[in-house]
């Protein structure tokens, strides 16, 4: 038995969402509140009750927040309440204690990772064993409430309604991984990935090794930019460039292609606007104007660590 | 060539800006068609990838509430200011140190935090902190450049810890795909040839991070000049 597990996270948040929507629902203040109610409340069926309803009932409530989003039905969020002085004020009388419930999100992760995922009596484990990373990092957010709340001795609903203005600062951009995820499993289901390697492998020259390198590395990236995911590229473009031509055609190693070539498709995750959860769902949490200027400030570095990359194995994938 | 719509769809979708979520359901629409499959079956599949996935947007959801709570309550504005009393701090050299310690963590496996629970109540604040302390007020555009170069000190600790060292996530990837393509490849071997790429990403986000402080100290002469 494990007694925490993702699916525990789930329900959680799902509750916190379905209060987040009542909050605002009830908030007469809020501009375009029933659609912003509507969108959370159902995003947190899903949360609660995901495993349970048929995947194509969530399919369609999944196509519902869409239509809410696109359709402009949710509004924004409302400015903090409290002013910089208060703010400042109460930041000056908790001094110190503050940083703790913050740091105890980090420290929880350390210690789930390190050795709660150890714990058990008999058979029953705290930790579920997959996602422990994930599963330590929302214990980690309980604990940190939890201590928030002592330290601060707001009412419970204080962190309900913060979450939820920042919910909606963040608004539906929040979802947008889940539904990249989504399309790459689509694309998988659908084969989108052997037609691209195939293109890739005829209009390269393969016969000369450079060219493979460049073309795996390159496949890489762009198939990474296209998907958002370097791990749905790395399947497609290793079996569809990378086995065939570096390694079978041009006797590379396997182990310096594969490491290598997965850091080449990072270099297209910092890039591309469908890795939204590391590109996009920073700029609404930073508040940014530009939604692309996370992506503006990587651009240098993913472009030079790629060029790396490609020398890299260029002169080693042949020699070791 | 047919299964290609859906990439199709997304660059167009991106290049006329429309609604980023409606551009990528209508993708993956297009293509579950293209590739022969019916309307239901397309939205079963949809249901089955957004509850498996559901753990992307868990953690966001669950860290929310405590970094709301406490930003109520002066968190930003403590950070800030307890990074202003350093004499050695800019707003390069804190997220220099950022990185260092994301890519430390992340190659022992363990995943301190992330954009919403590091990056908006911690990095970000004691950057800009940093950058007010040394330069003086910041100019608005300032602010953004410096909040964007938090993020990405995030992401590009993130990315290029997490295959060195200790085998996990991605090296389990690249080892299983190469395991079922026939060929065993040993962990050590993957994690250790993810080291030089580690570094050099390293190398190069010092390199980006002075460019930041010197571009910050350029902005703000720039708005003390314009002001005069």
């Amino acid at each position: 038995m494990r007694l925490l597990s993702l699916d525990v996270f789930y329900v959680v948040a799902g509750m916190l969402l379905l209060g987040v929507a009542i909050g605002l629902a009830m908030d007469r203040s809020q501009p375009k509140r029933f659609g912003s109610a509507l969108f959370w409340g159902v995003l947190a069926i899903t949360f609660i009750a995901g495993n349970l309803v048929p995947p194509v009932v969530i399919g369609y409530l999944a196509l519902a927040l869409v239509l809410l989003a696109a359709t402009k039905r949710m509004g924004g969020a409302k400015a903090a309440e409290t002013s910089a002085e208060q703010r400042s004020a109460s930041a000056a009388r908790l001094g110190f204690w503050i940083f703790v419930p913050a740091l105890l999100i980090p420290v929880t992760a350390v210690l789930g990772t390190l050795g709660l995922s150890k714990l058990h009596v008999g058979d029953v484990w705290l930790f579920s064993t997959v996602n422990v990373p994930v599963v330590s990092i929302c214990l980690g957010a309980v604990v940190a409430v939890a201590a928030g709340l002592l330290l601060t001795r707001a009412p419970l609903r204080t962190p309900v309604n913060e979450g939820g203005r920042l919910l909606q600062t963040v608004g539906w951009a929040v979802i947008l991984p889940q539904f990249l995820a989504v399309l790459g499993g689509i694309f998988a289901q659908a084969g989108v990935g052997a037609v691209v390697a195939d293109l890739v492998a005829r209009i390269f020259p393969m016969q000369f090794p450079f060219v493979a390198v460049l073309a795996y590395c390159a496949g890489m990236a762009l198939f990474t930019i296209c998907m958002g995911n370097a791990f749905a590229a790395f399947a497609v473009i290793t079996l569809g460039i990378g086995l065939p031509f570096v390694v079978q055609a041009h006797h590379g190693n396997v182990a310096i292609m594969a490491a290598i070539g997965m850091l080449s498709g990072y270099c297209g995750t910092l890039v591309t606007p469908m890795a939204a959860n590391f590109n996009l769902v920073p700029a609404m949490l930073l508040e940014l104007k530009d939604k692309n200027a996370v992506i503006k400030a990587q651009a240098p570095v993913a472009l030079a660590v790629w060029t790396f990359n490609v020398l890299l194995m260029y002169l080693c994938v042949y020699r070791f | 060539m047919i299964k290609l719509v859906g990439i199709a769809i997304v660059a167009l979708g991106f290049a006329l800006r429309g609604n980023t979520l409606l551009v990528v359901v209508a993708a993956g629409i297009a293509t579950g068609l293209a590739a022969g499959m019916g309307f239901n079956e397309i939205m079963a599949a949809f249901g089955n990838y957004f509850v498996e996935y559901r753990y992307l947007t868990l953690t966001v959801v669950l860290t929310l509430p405590v970094v709301g709570l406490l930003e109520r309550y002066g968190l930003r504005e403590r950070a800030e200011a307890l990074i202003r009393r350093s004499r050695a701090a800019t707003a390069g050299r804190v997220l220099v140190v950022y990185t260092a310690v994301r890519q430390v963590s992340i190659a022992l496996g363990i995943n301190i935090g992330g954009q919403a629970a590091m990056t908006r109540p911690l990095v970000s604040p004691m950057a800009e902190g940093a950058a007010h302390a040394r330069a003086g007020p910041l100019p608005p555009a300032t602010t953004e450049t410096i909040r964007a170069h938090a993020a990405a000190a995030e992401n590009i600790g993130n990315f290029f810890g997490e295959d060195t060292v200790f085998a996990v996530g991605a090296v389990l990837v690249i080892q299983s795909t190469l395991h079922e393509a026939g060929h065993d490849v040993s962990l050590w071997l993957l994690s250790w040839w993810g080291i030089p790429t580690a570094i050099a990403a390293f190398v190069l986000w010092v390199w980006r991070a002075r460019v930041l402080d010197r571009r910050i100290n350029r902005e703000v002469a720039a708005g003390k000049e314009a002001q005069r």
